[in-house]
């Protein structure tokens, strides 16, 4: 498999990371050569396999629905890059 | 070299209860040893003032014949479990200034133990390598030389190089190291220690900055079988804030250590014999298998068909769940923050200049792989081999108790080897990963050198929360194999 420039582009979009061009042109060859080691998998028969979504082979676990963390705004807000007020800052998003 | 940075967490731990050494006076020899030992880099954060107040706290308790069974042990811990008011970077430039407001469950076990914590030690970023060249800090220095040129820096190897620099060089009795392909093992292997990988469940994950949740555990780094027996019996246990922790009661790991290991059978997989592995490290495997079969235990040899394809599924599913785990990093919440005029500049400029280039890298896979289109294609397939490569252990283990293989396909690198292609850095993993899809617990121990004087290391595998007979095999292992070697600098 071969990514093509204009994919890496709407990857990093994707991903939000903002690449310099040459970045993104050196990572085109560098993710093909990845995804090609990674499509051996298509050799494998898989027909009727079910896939795997959790190593631990248990029942998720039910708590009663009751409040049992919560009042520490200042301690969430503490390693905020801006904040104000009790809030994070970010810029404008609404016109 | 102080002789009290040379025992045992066991033989610390008795002697701090008979008050023959003070916690004080075990920590301090520490420190001193970690400020002697800067040039290895394998603390991000060191923590002396909080490692003497917990000795302190140790020694008055000790005093009164109290005190938890790690009463004044002092342990590294990898920086990438969150610990209250010491900052916690995981290696990464867009945590550097991260000071967590609240402890991993983990490291708190450790500290209720008595455990006094020295530092925070450096990791591949993210805990995403298997040389720790990519921690934001820079690289640890493994303490071990090459015999045939001692100026040629190695790596610890990764991503717990901190960690396994430390416990080698001395500079901690133990650490705290992650495992998600290999991460505690492969560098327990490279520095010549003991690396425990519990099986995914037994730690609990809550307060450890996540990479890939479902194969990311927590284990122990130590310098001998007894000592990862005694850590692991302090980090593990139930915990309600982690949803796949696994509510089961906690042995006292150590009482498995009896030293029979008669009638058990060892599987020795056919396929980890593939083409190009090294003479050396076959002898190495050979010996091991020797060692068990001399102390009454019957080697058999096993098949697990699926094991070429460990590596690639495992680089769908690691990256495909930290391209997820990862979208956290925003600039906005904690971290590193740079301006952008819109939001999405914001989030964009500041994690282009946050993560380094591993990482990004892997983001990028796992955004393909989870993208419309190529879901299917890539990461559903990965989930089923996956499926497969568990479904070859689970069979395995109906015929043998353990499986016995090499930890890594070499012994440490160079700093220095020049750019290492990613895909060539990944095959350090070959044999651990398998393990990881599966969950299932490993152990690697020193149990040789390389003809160029590096340790190598031999992993045992076992049944899902079996650890204990795994503890009981890797203990016959370490006394058979009897490895003496200690890096350059370290004398006794």
């Amino acid at each position: 498999m071969s990514l093509d420039l204009d994919t890496v582009t709407k990857l990093a979009h994707l991903a939000r990371l903002d690449l310099a061009a040459e970045e993104r042109e050196h990572l085109v060859g560098e993710l093909s050569k990845i995804m090609t080691f990674i499509e051996q998998l298509r050799e494998v028969d898989t027909e009727g396999v079910a896939p795997m979504t959790s190593v631990a082979h248990m029942a998720l676990p039910r708590r009663p629905d009751l409040v049992s963390d919560g009042n520490c705004r200042d301690k969430v807000l503490a390693n905020a890059p801006d904040a104000q007020d009790g809030f994070y800052l970010v810029p404008k998003v609404v016109e | 070299m102080s002789a009290l940075t040379q025992l045992t967490i066991a033989e610390a731990r008795d002697r701090l209860r008979r008050r023959q050494i003070g916690a004080v006076e075990l920590t301090e020899a520490h420190l001193r040893a970690m400020e002697s030992a800067r040039a290895l880099n394998a603390f991000v954060t060191e923590t002396p003032e909080l490692a003497l107040t917990r000795a302190r706290a140790a020694d008055h308790l000790l005093g009164r014949g109290e005190g938890g069974p790690l009463a004044g042990i002092p342990l590294g811990i990898k920086d990438l479990f969150c610990t209250e008011g010491v900052r916690t970077t995981a290696g990464s430039k867009i945590l550097g200034n991260f000071v967590p407001p609240y402890e991993s469950t983990v490291s708190a076990k450790l500290r209720e133990a008595g455990a006094v914590m020295l530092g925070k030690t450096s990791l591949d970023e993210f805990a995403m390598g298997s040389s720790n060249m990519t921690a934001a800090s820079g690289p640890v220095i493994s303490p071990w030389r090459r015999r045939s040129n001692a100026n040629v820096a190695l790596v610890p190897g990764g991503s717990s190089g901190g960690s396994a620099a430390a416990v080698a060089a001395r500079l901690a009795m133990g650490a705290t190291g992650t495992d998600t392909g290999g991460s505690i093992r492969q560098p327990a292997a490279f520095c010549g220690i003991v690396g425990l990988k519990p099986t995914y469940g037994r730690c609990s994950r809550w307060g450890i900055v996540a990479f890939a949740s479902s194969l990311d555990q927590a284990g122990p780094m130590t310098r001998t079988v007894q000592d990862a027996a005694l850590l692991l019996t302090a980090m593990a246990g139930f915990d309600a804030k982690d949803s796949t922790s696994a509510d089961l009661p906690v042995p006292d790991f150590a009482a498995a250590l009896t030293g029979d290991i008669r009638g058990l059978k060892i599987g020795i997989p056919k396929e980890y014999r593939a083409d190009g592995l090294s003479d050396e490290i076959a002898r190495l495997w050979d010996d091991g298998k020797a060692m068990l079969q001399a102390a009454g235990a019957q080697p058999v040899e096993i098949s697990l068909p699926h094991t070429s394809y460990a590596l690639p599924t495992y680089y769908i599913v690691a990256p495909a769940e930290c391209s997820s785990n990862l979208a956290r990093y925003d600039g906005v919440r904690y971290g590193l923050r740079v301006e952008g005029k819109t939001l999405d500049q914001l989030y964009a400029k500041t994690r282009a200049l946050g993560f380094g280039t591993e990482v990004r890298r892997r983001i990028l896979i796992g955004t393909y792989v989870l993208s419309a289109g190529y879901y299917d294609a890539y990461y559903t397939k990965a989930q089923k081999v996956r499926a497969l490569i568990a479904e070859d252990f689970r069979r395995a283990f109906e015929t043998v108790d353990v499986i016995l293989t090499p930890t890594a396909p070499t012994p440490a690198f160079a700093l220095d080897e020049g750019e290492i292609d990613p895909l060539t850095m990944w095959l350090n993993d070959v044999f651990t990963v398998p393990a990881s899809l599966a969950g299932l617990p490993g152990i690697s121990l020193p149990t040789g050198l390389s003809a160029d004087s590096l340790p190598l290391g031999l992993q045992l595998l076992g049944r899902p929360f079996d650890e204990e007979t795994l503890l009981r095999v890797a203990g016959v292992l370490e006394k058979s194999a009897d490895f003496k070697a200690l890096p350059s600098g370290v004398e006794i």
